[in-house]
């Protein structure tokens, strides 16, 4: 019985090739996104064990509250005079302090050199012969005084050669240095865009703003003496913000934020191929019933033969077990294929990934063979049972067809209360109190699972009418191939409601995000136009979001014709026992920002003086403040100081610039080192226009990594990162509608196949191959269309219930990306029923009325 | 156009299956008119061709040599395109299985080949169609809804709709029982004496030939006899001389 499964397999390679591509493309992205996050997390690992290869102990600042997120806080520095300590402690043959940061390269054109979005390290190298030091010297020699090293990547990419001057950005204006030498860190791609600048110690001090500061000691130890011998000696001098760990130590540690990233980027795209797969799924499961209606008398003669219920059920069980493992082994290897294409959108994008050549793990290959097997198997289960149900009289009857299930009568019902289930599980997931992250996520993929399943199967009920509705225009202008088109999509709603279904998930999908991004963006343009008052430009990141040194607004507030500049200082502080984004203003915002004050004023923001602060209302409520109350801010190098509440603000719903807590500049900038500026405004004599413009670009050019935007301009900027987002997103859903295409053309191609006869009874009686060609492609569109227009409505209910929980977005419903989603949805029909068109034209009318 | 008194002509054709040492000759050069008005039966045991030469005179084939001309057209000089519309406007089909579209009213059934078209019916003639067949009360039933009889007289009508050149039958009885058949054969007779409908009709059974003003019989791919209309015991006789 299993070789009958096996040979049918065998005969029908056609329709299993096309089934199989809907896992095989599902399992494509499992595996493409397990080789791509093993491969970036190998090239990582290789980078940091790398950097602490010769350190035996390090020893670093310890910031009193969490600076990981790259806010504009770093761990405070030490001192000179530790490495002088330090090198005279028995257990030390090498010690050597560093400093580090950005350093921008300034490319021949004066502009800023940016790969991708990827960082720009800069750091000093002591001495090259170090063992400290993880780089190779390719061509010149290691910087001296003024000197600088460059990588080869950006050499070459920019044209600069030993000899060569080359601008850099740090903390201050650019400033020229001489090229000295060309260095390599590992393989070519190993950093992704990173550009290094490296620098003899005193320089990079300067330039970094660090002066008689190090942000690491690298140490080496004598031989015959424990690392932990080491690390306790170390820990006798340590003042209390610094830190020493072991050089593996440090290297996991330098690790924990790029693992958190990873895993995030790894479960990120996993949840794409398990869409892909889930919707896989329906395609299979689909193509399975549509055979085994069409097998209804093989089976049945196989029952007359003998074979029992079980056998039957095993014979097509195997058979998809069979084209699981056929599908999953192709797609396995297709996702290595895919990693490949992964690292060039992200790049693509602007966001360059670090890569030391491929990875293929075991891990990799067990995780995307089971899904990939699995999902298939359980997606034969329910035809599979459907296949026992055939009598064994059918053999000898015409056109006998499958008894309907004991369960039948309860199908709508079931369908419904899944649909109920699935929203009740969502609703709870977005709404349920005291849920973890973990728990949320769960509910809320759960919900979504059972809403699709139940919309998929009560989706039957309304094939009728819709088919007739979205039908119309095939109708009107189709003439009679647009008439049959309609009709045969009617002809058997289950088959056309599962085949839309697949396609509706999809289109659900990029719907919600659709929904969410307009949310978004409509938000955020009224929060920047609430708050953005009688300030003419702001200055901000060339990339829009990363902290900027001062300089560049000190600059530009000394330029003629410039009012007034307000900054936003921003960086991480501590309250409450809880780290948060903190931020700080100086005077001039009361003229140029407009707040809603639940207590205070405009004034507060000019009057906070040494001890004041304002909070949003939220912060307040959660944390029982008033005007009044005190906080005790602790600074990321550990100082402890208590302010008073001047203001409580009511941020618009697309929220505001300001951290939880907001106190002044000047007290800000005694707490934090090297203090970073989010964005600064800048009001104008004569307001916005070219002249000004002009003028703050000439400032600017000596600070190439900031860039001038109009209100407009800053708005737009802002929504640009997150249109790169929603590309992303967009290119990863469109797997899943892919999968789907795949299914309308496994549909139409056995539908096809099963009305062969009548096919070849309408080109008997006229109608001509154009024709046939239509009325398949006609039927492919009103399919396609079901689902898109149930996708559309479905992404905008998930969409709503999802803005409704998020605080800060507002719901929107973006008209313009939903046409062109209906209309990408009119292609995917178009293109799903090119080839079953073909095919159908093709038929040989002779031979197709001879049919049986 | 119809010039020669006959609508439809095979003239010395041949038709071979395959080729080389597999390849089937099924017919070996047949010659045939048939009249305006006509009913003619072409009849035969398996694999005497009579199917071939139904459907190389139905332009649903191609002969491999001689010409077929249908309504004064050479059917192998046209392309596929050109053939449909030939099929389209001069030639109706009454097929052994009826070949219904299931989703389709009986009335859309019998309108299909003016449909696909692009034309519109002549009320007059459709609502006379749908008394003649006896369906006027049943117009808006599915085929799933129908007997098998009444299915058949939707085909019947379908192929008469669009009054075309000849209308071609191919075993309309075989898949009926006999009272059944009986009165598909009445209704086909009726029609071809009171519209003037030419027709030809392959069967295997002599009661339906019974109703033709012509019965050829093949074998081995030639016409081998001819008979004038005749009552059911000459033409079974007849059959058992070719087959013989």
């Amino acid at each position: 019985m299993i070789k009958v499964g096996l040979a049918g397999l065998l005969g029908r390679k056609l329709r299993t090739a096309l089934t199989a591509f809907a896992i095989v493309l599902g399992v494509a992205m499992v595996s493409g996104t397990l080789v791509l996050t093993g491969s970036i997390d190998n090239a990582f690992n290789f980078i940091f064990t790398s950097v602490r290869q010769g350190s035996d102990a390090v020893i670093t600042g310890k910031a009193a509250v969490d600076v990981t997120q790259g806010q504009g806080s770093f761990a405070p520095t030490l001192h000179d005079s530790l490495l002088v300590k330090v090198r005279r402690l028995d257990g030390v043959a090498l010690a050597e302090g560093s400093v580090n940061g950005t350093a921008t390269l300034i490319d021949h054109k004066g502009k800023a050199i940016v790969f991708g979005g990827a960082p720009n390290l800069g750091f000093s190298i002591s001495r090259g012969a170090s063992p400290f030091n993880p780089l190779t010297l390719i061509s010149g020699a290691w910087p001296g005084q003024g000197q600088i090293v460059i990588d080869r990547n950006t050499a070459k990419r920019k044209h600069f050669a030993v000899g060569d001057r080359i601008g850099v950005q740090a903390e201050g204006p650019v400033q020229r240095f001489r090229i000295s030498g060309i260095v390599t860190f590992g393989a070519a791609s190993a950093l992704g865009g990173a550009t290094l600048a490296g620098f003899d110690t005193t320089t990079a001090q300067r330039i970094f703003d660090r002066p008689n500061q190090l942000d690491e000691i690298a140490i080496a130890r004598k031989p015959g003496f424990s690392e932990d011998a080491l690390l306790s000696e170390v820990r006798g001098i340590l003042p209390p913000t610094a830190q020493v760990r072991s050089g593996t130590a440090q290297a996991q540690e330098d690790q924990k934020q790029t693992d958190s990233f990873i895993s995030f980027l790894r479960d990120f795209l996993l949840a794409f191929g398990g869409i892909a797969l889930f919707v896989g799924s329906f395609v299979i499961a689909n193509s399975l019933s549509i055979t085994i209606a069409q097998r209804t008398r093989e089976l049945a003669t196989v029952r007359t033969l003998g074979a029992s219920r079980r056998q039957v059920l095993g014979s097509i069980v195997v058979e998809a077990l069979v084209m699981g493992v056929l599908a999953s082994v192709t797609g396995l290897f297709l996702g290595f294929g895919l990693a490949k294409l992964l690292f060039k959108l992200f790049d693509a994008v602007g966001f360059t990934l670090p890569n030391s050549g491929i990875v293929f793990q075991t891990s990799a290959v067990i995780i995307a063979l089971v899904a990939g097997i699995g999902v298939t198997v359980i997606a034969s289960l329910r035809p599979a049972l459907r296949a026992t149900r055939v009598p064994p009289i059918a053999a000898v009857r015409e056109g006998a067809t499958l008894p309907p299930s004991r369960f039948a009568r309860y199908r709508t019902l079931g369908s419904a209360l899944l649909t109920v289930l699935g929203f009740a599980a969502l609703l709870w997931g977005l709404f349920g109190p005291h849920l973890g992250t973990k728990q949320v996520l769960l509910f809320m993929g759960l919900g979504a699972v059972c809403i699709f399943f139940g919309v998929a199967l009560l989706s039957v009920r309304v094939i009728q009418p819709l088919a007739g509705v979205l039908g119309w225009p095939a109708r009107r202008f189709g003439g009679a191939a647009g008439v049959l088109a309609r009709d045969n999509a009617r002809r058997n709603p289950q088959r056309t409601a599962s085949t839309a279904a697949a396609l509706m998930i999809g289109l659900a999908l990029v719907t919600l995000v659709a929904v969410l991004a307009a949310g978004i963006t409509s938000s955020f343009r009224g929060a920047v136009e609430h708050i953005w008052q009688n300030a003419d430009y702001a200055i901000t990141a060339q990339n829009n979001f990363s902290p900027i040194p001062p300089a560049a607004a000190n600059a530009v507030a000394k330029s003629p014709g410039v009012q007034a500049v307000a900054n936003v200082r921003t960086g991480n502080a501590a309250a409450f026992g809880k780290s948060f984004f903190a931020t700080a203003v100086n005077p001039a915002a009361s003229t140029m920002f407009k707040l809603d004050w639940q207590s205070g004023s405009q004034q507060t923001l000019a009057n906070l003086g040494a001890d004041g602060a304002f909070v949003d209302k939220d912060y307040a409520k959660s944390h029982h403040l008033q005007l009044g109350s005190p906080v005790v801010l602790t600074f990321s190098n550990g100082d402890r100081t208590t302010f008073v509440i001047k203001g409580i603000f009511d941020p618009p719903t697309g929220g505001s610039p300001f951290g939880r807590v907001t106190i002044s500049q000047a007290t800000w900038d005694r707490h934090e080192a090297t203090p970073q500026n989010l964005y600064s405004f800048v009001r104008m004599s004569g307001g916005e226009t070219d002249q000004n413009r002009a003028a703050l670009e000439r400032v600017l050019a000596q600070f190439p990594n900031a860039k001038v935007a109009t209100r407009q301009q800053f708005i737009d900027n802002q929504i640009s990162a997150l249109n790169s987002i929603l590309n992303i997103l967009y290119v990863l859903l469109a797997l899943s509608v892919i999968v789907s295409v795949f299914g309308i053309v496994n549909t139409l191609v056995l539908t096809v196949f099963e009305r062969t006869r009548e096919i070849g009874m309408l080109r008997a009686i006229g109608m001509t191959r154009r024709q046939v060609r239509r009325m398949i492609r006609q039927e492919s569109v009103i399919t396609a269309l079901i689902g898109g227009v149930l996708g559309i409505a479905l992404g905008i209910v998930l969409g709503g219930l999802l803005v409704a929980r998020v605080d800060f977005i507002v719901f929107s419903v973006p008209v313009g990306s939903l046409i062109v989603f209906a209309f990408a949805t009119i292609v995917v029909g178009i293109l799903a029923a090119i080839f079953p068109a073909r095919r159908a034209a093709r038929l040989n009318v002779l031979e197709a009325l001879q049919y049986e | 156009m119809i010039s020669n008194g006959y609508v439809v002509n095979a003239n010395d054709v041949t038709r071979r299956y395959g080729e080389g040492e597999a390849a089937v000759d099924a017919l070996r050069g047949v010659s045939l008119d048939v009249s305006s008005g006509e009913l003619v039966a072409v009849m035969g045991p398996s694999g005497s061709g009579k199917s071939t030469l139904m459907h190389l005179m139905a332009a649903l084939d191609k002969p491999t040599s001689g010409t077929i001309t249908i309504a004064g057209q050479d059917v192998g000089s046209l392309s596929d395109a050109d053939v449909t519309k030939l099929r389209r406007r001069h030639i109706g089909f009454v097929f052994q299985f009826f070949n219904l579209l299931p989703m389709l009213t009986a009335e859309e059934n019998i309108v299909l080949p003016l449909s696909i078209a692009g034309e519109k019916p002549d009320r007059a003639f459709l609502e006379g169609l749908l008394d003649r067949v006896g369906l006027a009360d049943r117009r808006h039933h599915r085929p799933s809804e129908l007997s098998g009889g009444q299915q058949q007289r939707v085909a019947i009508a379908r192929a008469l709709v669009s009054q075309p050149t000849v209308v071609f039958a191919d075993e309309p009885t075989g898949n009926l029982d006999s009272k059944t058949g009986a009165e598909i054969l009445e209704l086909l007779r009726s029609s071809a004496e009171e519209l003037g409908q030419t027709m030809m009709m392959v069967t295997h059974d002599a009661q339906a030939a019974t109703i033709a003003d012509r019965v050829l019989f093949l074998a081995d791919g030639r016409i081998v006899e001819e008979l004038e209309r005749s009552p059911a015991p000459e033409i079974l006789a007849a059959m058992a001389r070719v087959s013989a």
